[in-house]
């Protein structure tokens, strides 16, 4: 079934935008990541102009946060003052990524921008989790060696500004949350993803937060940095579009509430490391589009874009 | 009997050239409604004339533009090892749909100076003045935008598409695709003999979003805070709504 979608104004068919919804979803509710890494260069490939995939997709993490993160508050598991300190900081990279994604588009970079951040988080991200879970999958072949010692003090510890996290057990300054918000922001806009992937690992390495609350904290941040970003584009760019989002929304909910039961029932080190061959192939097929010459070396634009 | 005869065929050739187009359109109109997926429009007509047919072959040409709006080019090159946008041209208008259907192909049927005086031709519809100095080729510029369009179907050349009968009745058939842009249109039939336009008509289309994408669309541009509320509060209810269905289906 064909839908013609109002914004994009481009034909899609909706089974193929249901089905990348719930493919995504249940990858996300498997492996407790966003998805939206996956899902916008999924739609660069189906042929929705990057402009209306990275808004739309920033609404679509609206919903599946929102979904996530009150399974989070029934368990507390949400760190509310880290929630709104990293806030502080993810509405100001937001509003610094918009103008600068504003600001390539006039230069027709746009697309070139978001495709290497792509190309060097997905490649980042991607490998680290394949290392990681090779590593994970011989220790538990090995049988369980020695837990990895915590750092307890790092330059994170020596800044000033100090505030208590009750929740999360710390006392530490304001300024690396902040500062992980503002990265995070920035991305969020750029990219059209809530940054879970980038956002995850910073809190529990920088900031050193307990693994159980770091999840809903960072789900809890994402709904509202996301939500404005959403505002943002709908606003300056006109590139929200409503259709392709409810239909991937629909696809998303049913499918991560499917993977979470199956990432239940399944070993996770060989899921992590199958997950970690998809990124790596979908950050490899951007990062050929750049390097090898394309067949189409033109490309049209509306005009007036300055 | 004779002089009759004779002043008949004098008429005849002063009139030559009073042929009319009389037109039918199998609709005016296309909706763009969220299911849209493409449109196919009968043209078919008649011509009119008051005189024997005259020896010299009936063409037809007939086209249908959709509204014309400048376009940005932009070429890759390499750059420091990757594809990047480097030159960029602006064509000043270019029609978002064209199609051109002739009785034989057109160099046959259509002179250049006719061509270059009705802009018949998809090379002649669209407009391209002042390149700038640091791009010498604007030619490649033109060309990557027909080529383009005519890959993704916007721009069609359907030589010996019309059908021609008795030299009085036409027909033809245009596939538009379903990545439309709204607009009038404009269709024109155009009789040609001896590569001379003799008559031509104009009329247009109308291609118009309706229904719910109309107003979704509108409302993008008109209220974008509301339009973006909106956006917001769907994709909040959904996330609500999935967790506590799940969680239902849990308990129940």
């Amino acid at each position: 079934m064909q839908i013609y979608l109002p914004i994009a104004e481009v034909s899609v068919n909706a089974f193929l935008l249901l089905g990348l919804g719930g493919l995504v979803g249940i990858l996300s509710g498997m492996f407790g990541v966003g998805g939206g890494f996956l899902m916008t260069p999924l739609l660069f490939f189906i042929g929705i102009p990057p402009a209306v995939a990275v808004a739309t997709e920033a609404n679509q993490i609206v919903a599946s946060s929102f979904s996530g993160v009150l399974a989070h508050f029934r368990r507390k598991t949400v760190d509310l003052k880290m929630g709104l300190v990293l806030l502080v900081g993810g509405l100001t990279g937001a509003a610094l990524g918009v103008l600068v994604f504003n600001y390539l588009k006039s230069l027709g970079q746009v697309d070139l921008l978001v495709r290497l951040c792509y190309v060097l988080f997905l490649g980042v991200v991607g490998g680290l989790m394949f290392l990681e879970s090779l590593r994970a999958i011989r220790k538990s072949r090995r049988g369980g060696g020695p837990p990895p010692k915590r750092r307890q003090r790092t330059w994170v510890h020596a800044l000033p500004f100090k505030m208590r996290f009750r929740t999360s057990g710390l006392y530490i300054s304001v300024i690396p949350p902040v500062g992980v918000g503002i990265v995070v922001g920035i991305l969020a806009a750029i990219m059209g993803v809530g940054g879970g992937f980038i956002m995850v690992p910073a809190m529990i390495y920088i900031l050193g937060m307990p693994t159980k609350v770091v999840v809903g904290t960072s789900l809890f941040q994402i709904i509202f940095v996301t939500a404005f970003t959403t505002m943002l584009h709908a606003t300056t760019n006109f590139t929200v579009d409503i259709v392709l989002a409810v239909l991937l929304l629909v696809g998303g909910v049913i499918g991560a509430q499917i993977g979470t039961q199956i990432g239940l029932r399944l070993k996770a080190e060989q899921l992590r490391i199958l997950l970690a061959l998809m990124v790596l192939v979908v950050c490899g097929k951007l990062a050929l589009d750049l390097l090898l010459q394309p067949s189409e070396l033109y490309s049209l634009g509306a005009a007036g874009g300055h | 009997m004779r002089l009759i005869l004779a002043a008949a065929l004098t008429i005849t050739a002063l009139a030559a050239g009073a042929e009319e187009v009389v037109l039918g359109l199998s609709k005016d109109k296309v909706a763009i409604t969220t299911s849209f997926d493409g449109s196919e429009i009968l043209i078919f007509g008649a011509v009119k004339r008051e005189e024997p047919i005259a020896e010299d072959p009936l063409e037809v040409v007939i086209t249908v533009a959709g509204p014309s709006e400048p376009v940005v080019v932009r070429r890759k090159s390499r750059k420091f090892g990757i594809w990047v946008n480097t030159d960029v041209l602006e064509v000043d208008s270019a029609p978002s749909f064209y199609a051109v259907a002739s009785t034989a192909p057109l160099q046959d049927v259509l002179s250049n100076t006719e061509d270059q005086r009705w802009k018949i031709s998809i090379e002649r519809a669209i407009r391209s003045v002042g390149a700038p100095e640091t791009i010498p080729d604007a030619k490649n510029f033109t060309e990557a935008v027909i080529r383009i369009r005519r890959d993704a179907g916007l721009y069609q050349m359907l030589e010996d598409q019309v059908a021609l009968d008795q030299q009085t009745l036409f027909r033809t058939s245009i596939d538009m695709p379903a990545d439309l842009t709204e607009g009038d249109y404009t269709t024109r039939i155009f009789l040609t003999r001896n590569g001379d336009v003799v008559s031509h008509l104009e009329t247009s289309i109308d291609v118009r979003k309706v229904g719910l994408e109309r107003w979704l669309f509108s409302l993008s541009r008109n209220r974008p805070i509301l339009y973006g509320l909106m956006s917001l509060a769907i994709a909040i209810f959904a996330g609500w709504g999935a967790s506590a269905a799940f969680r239902l289906l849990r308990n129940g």
